[in-house]
């Protein structure tokens, strides 16, 4: 039975978030009272560009359902570029997940400054929105069976 | 490669080298093994022939770290492996003698199986010197033919060019073996359905034994200390058998060396389960290729990589 026909499926959610831009506007989004499904789980992370590809596998490793990075607008990295590689990286990996069959749309990248509340909480419900559509993550840790 | 040999010997006696990086004779003749050679005299072991596909750009990491020059043979897609070491200060060009070999295709035991042609006890026709257009196989249930070209292995009907980015001599002649384009088959899985994508994969990747053979042979893959080393076992190399490893062992091998990947083929050449290991190698070329800008890992020995460097107006994750 696919999971998505489960009304009470609620997908865990990974979100790194960039301590300059990212945590704070979650942090406003918080103070804002706005809010986002306590599913969202946030690591800090010093800048985008710490976020090794190998933690976006591992999280889904672990469990999550969804993964999401969210860092400074480009040009905006608090330290001045990090962001733009992370871009690059981010950008490869997520192709390559979608060319070993992992649906579209489990993994996001978004940049969100310190003053976007609305814009992380926002961010936060579509998300969410779009990985109960999709149910529960299972082709990662399918992907070697010795079926 | 009489001519090797001998060229070889002079090198060793007037001093310019003091041991020699090639490949001797392996249990079978279809699996001839990387090997140092320290004097003349163990040079009667040497051989070069079609059966040679093994890339000794990697053994020269530790030959760096020896006293005097090491001669080594590189065919011309290994010299690409070399000059990336280069660039990443893993090897050190002051110790490297580089003979640039002729290259007419690689050929392997598993591509003869591949065609029917099993229990092989020898191969005549993949000397250097030879036409290399046509095998004379000897097997256990008698003598056979077959063309050349069909014992090749996948990297060489797409090899990028008989070109020799790194030398110091030349030995032997070279001839064209492209027959395809190496993106034809990334194609092809890229316009299946996920659906499709994902059971390619599956039964692809579910064969692996994590043998780590891939990694092992890899010259982009050189780290001291590797995340798929065990630090539950002390034999080195072992591979972990935590789930993680096991699942996402071929995306971050690949990732690992995106951008750095020569597409030399060894990985797939040693595969023991016939993984084709170099659709993933070249997805990751592919994509860097039509994002940002044509890029030739080795080609050079000095510059930014597309991992390394970036533009304002890149591409957004998840839009392509
Ligand atoms: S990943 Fe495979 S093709 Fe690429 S450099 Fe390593 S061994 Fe060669
Ligand atoms: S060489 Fe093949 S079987 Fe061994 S670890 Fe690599 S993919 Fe797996």
């Amino acid at each position: 039975m696919p999971m998505n026909d489960n009304a009470e499926f609620r997908p865990k959610i990974v979100a790194f978030c960039c301590n300059w831009c990212s945590y704070a506007g979650a942090d406003l989004a918080g103070s804002s009272r706005l809010t986002y499904p306590a599913d969202v789980k946030i690591i800090k992370v010093p800048c985008s560009c710490r976020v090794n590809p190998m933690f976006i596998l591992r999280a889904f490793e672990k469990g999550a359902d969804g993964v999401i990075m969210c860092g400074c607008h480009p040009g905006d990295c608090h330290y001045s570029t990090g962001n733009y590689y992370a871009r690059r990286r981010m950008t490869l990996l997520f192709s390559m997940l979608d060319y070993i069959g992992v649906e579209h749309g489990r993994t996001r990248v978004e940049w969100v400054s310190a003053a976007e509340g609305v814009k992380f909480s926002a961010t936060m419900n579509e998300f969410v929105e779009k990985i109960k559509s999709l149910g529960k993550n299972v082709r990662l840790g399918d992907l070697r069976c010795r079926s | 490669m009489q001519e090797l040999i001998n060229r070889t010997k002079e090198l060793l006696a007037d001093g310019t080298v003091a041991r020699v990086l090639g490949w001797r004779r392996g249990d079978l003749p279809t699996n001839p093994e990387p090997a140092y050679f320290n004097d003349g005299e163990s040079l009667s072991e040497f051989v070069y022939n079609g059966f040679c596909g093994a890339n000794l750009s990697k053994y020269m990491i530790e030959a760096s770290e020896l006293d005097g020059r090491t001669l080594v043979f590189l065919k011309p897609c290994d010299t690409y492996s070399f000059n990336q070491l280069l660039k990443e200060n893993r090897v050190d060009r002051e110790k490297a003698y580089i003979i640039g070999v002729g290259c007419k295709g690689k050929i392997s035991e598993a591509s003869l199986n591949a065609i029917g042609i099993k229990n092989v006890i020898d191969v005549k026709g993949a000397e250097l010197t030879d036409a290399c257009d046509t095998l004379t196989i000897e097997t256990l249930t008698g003598n056979t033919t077959c063309a050349y070209r069909d014992a090749m292995l996948e990297r060489c009907h797409v090899c990028r060019g008989k070109e020799y980015v790194v030398y110091d001599e030349l030995i032997g002649d070279s001839a064209d073996t492209v027959d395809g384009d190496r993106f034809d088959e990334v194609r092809k899985i890229e316009a299946m359905s996920p659906e499709e994508r994902f059971a390619f994969f599956k039964a692809e990747l579910s064969k692996c034994i994590r043998c780590n053979a891939c990694r092992n042979v890899c010259p982009a893959c050189s780290c001291r200390k590797c995340v798929f080393d065990s630090t539950k076992f002390d034999s080195a190399q072992k591979a972990n058998s935590d789930s993680f490893e096991e699942k996402m062992f071929h995306i971050i091998r690949a990732f690992h060396v995106a951008g750095r990947c020569t597409d030399c083929g060894e990985c797939s050449r040693v595969c023991p389960q016939g993984i084709p290991l170099h659709l993933l190698n070249r997805k990751f070329i592919k994509d860097i290729n039509t994002l940002y800008g044509d890029f030739c890992a080795g080609e050079s020995a000095e510059g930014a990589t597309p991992l390394t460097s970036f533009t304002f107006g890149d591409a957004e994750p998840g839009t392509v």
